[in-house]
């Protein structure tokens, strides 16, 4: 058991030397969330009502709207951005360490998606604590009831990137999945707009992301940030961990996946 | 079946339907160097990718010090080192954080990583490079490294595929005779190349040509009278 959580140890510990050493990456991770909340939002605050829905109890600025979704948009490029780094692992032969070790290959690669999501959620505090500064706050104790929110919704992203690493065959072909997964999930989600707006506009967008499963991860962060539990959220945000993982596990199975094309 | 060495029996694996290895069988003992040359495509990657368990074949059998890989791989992986083709360090990190890193990933505890890496990077006389940058390292040197990162969980078995490919003369003849030292000193050795001035007479030889064993015997008395280089050339001009 110590073993194991010695792997865990060193997996993290790498994860964040990498982080400390690519400073451009967190301020780049920071900047994206930050032009969405100080710039689009201002803009779009009087465009944009809000009627009071839950988890809110008053009216709320567009701003304090979109925190819960640019929170999960950290995670999300985070995921991705994780994904992109097991891809070029794959390529720079590293991935070969990790997978030689002889511990079971789920847990070698629960710890690598364990050690991104430690760091996204780093920079998801990051975030709240800029937007703090701008007034733009939540209730002091939903900061910390959001944290396995936070954990579970990189975890599931994390997963995500971890199934798309073992599909995508070269560093080339990642710009595909910014197009077709990236912006697809955020902008077909609850994050900048909610669903009762959407359907306004059009109920099958509406349908497409009431089931987009980064909706429920947004979801999950709002109620969380204001002390409540969506459950619905909870259990979709669970099962979509649950198949990405399982889906990612196969990808990387020595026997079955698609290591056996590409190794 | 050699209790410290490796055994593969009835090895097969093919890529779609591209046949990669075909019925390989070998057995290596310790205080064995056993050099597999092959041709560039013979099917030595292939061979290690199964022998690390990157891949698993659908038949055929792989023992690594008398643990088999594909009942218990803990075990088996637990006694291999290995040193691939293809460099794998982390080059933003110094040669102790890529260590550490490596002696985590095969379970050593806290307490004893330091003086393993100490030690393994002195028997490599690398032991002033500890807390440089893998990527301020020569190619030499990275090499040197990544075979002291192989050792440093103390393997039965170590398995070396093209170690030397792009290093300088001075450098592999270096590596190749530690190596060989390595193996008199007890270890069962497994290296893949297609170099013949890297195998000694004395050195185990295995030939694998599109992905089967041709060949198998101590070097000296396969190859006779002529040059390794000669003999090898012959043996693989043509199919199997």
């Amino acid at each position: 058991m110590i073993a194991f959580w010695g792997v865990t140890r060193a997996v993290v510990g790498r994860e964040f030397l990498r982080f400390i050493q690519q400073r451009e990456r967190f301020f780049a991770a920071l900047v994206r969330p930050l032009v969405w909340l100080l710039i689009f939002a201002a803009g779009f605050r009087a465009a944009l009502g809000l009627s009071i829905a839950p988890p809110y109890q008053t009216y709320i600025t567009y701003e304090t709207y979109i925190v819960p979704g640019l929170c999960a948009m950290v995670l999300l490029f985070n995921g991705m951005q994780s994904s992109l780094s097991l891809v070029y692992d794959r390529e720079m032969g590293s991935m070969r360490l990790l997978l030689t070790s002889p511990f079971p290959r789920w847990w070698l690669l629960f710890c690598r998606l364990f050690g991104s999501t430690v760091i996204s959620i780093l920079q998801v505090y990051t975030f709240l604590a800029i937007a703090a500064a701008f007034g733009i706050t939540m209730p002091p104790l939903g900061y910390l009831a959001v944290l396995p929110g936070l954990m579970l919704g990189g975890l599931m992203l994390g997963a995500l990137g971890l199934l798309l690493s073992s599909i995508i065959k070269q560093l080339e072909n990642f710009a595909g999945v910014m197009n077709f997964v990236i912006f697809p999930m955020f902008f077909l989600s609850s994050a900048l707009y909610p669903l009762w707006r959407m359907a306004e506009s059009s109920p099958l967008l509406r349908d497409i992301c009431a089931i987009n499963p980064f909706t429920h991860v947004v979801e999950l962060i709002r109620f969380l940030l204001y002390l409540q539990l969506n459950f619905a959220a909870l259990g979709w945000v669970v099962f979509w961990t649950v198949v990405f993982a399982l889906a990612a596990l196969w990808g990387y199975d020595p026997a079955r996946g698609l290591m056996r094309k590409k190794t | 079946m050699p209790t410290d060495g490796l055994a593969v029996t009835g090895l097969s694996f093919r890529y779609g339907s591209k046949v990669a290895l075909k019925g390989v069988g070998l057995e290596v003992g310790p205080k064995t160097f056993c050099a597999l040359l092959g041709p560039n495509g013979a099917g030595k990657s292939t061979l290690v990718a199964l022998l690390t368990r990157l891949l698993v074949a659908p038949t055929g059998d792989i023992a690594i010090a008398g643990h088999d890989l594909r009942r218990v791989p803990r075990k088996a992986l637990a006694e291999l080192g290995v040193v691939f083709q293809q460099p794998t360090l982390d080059l933003s990190m110094t040669v102790r954080q890529n260590l550490t890193y490596f002696a985590a990933l095969h379970g050593l505890s806290r307490a004893e990583i330091p003086g393993r890496i100490v030690s393994a990077l002195d028997k490599l006389s690398m032991g002033e490079r500890i807390d440089e940058k893998a990527g301020a390292l020569n190619g030499g040197h990275r090499r040197r490294m990544e075979l002291a990162r192989a050792l440093l969980h103390q393997p039965k078995v170590l398995l070396l595929d093209e170690p030397t490919v792009g290093l300088d003369a001075a450098t592999r003849a270096a590596i190749t005779a530690h190596v060989h030292d390595l193996a008199d000193q007890g270890l069962c050795v497994l290296w893949a190349t297609h170099l013949t001035d890297e195998v000694r007479d004395t050195d185990q030889l295995l030939v694998l040509h599109e992905g089967q064993i041709l060949t198998s015997g101590q070097c000296g008395e396969v190859r006779g009278n002529i040059s390794l280089s000669d003999w090898f050339l012959a043996q693989t001009a043509g199919p199997p």
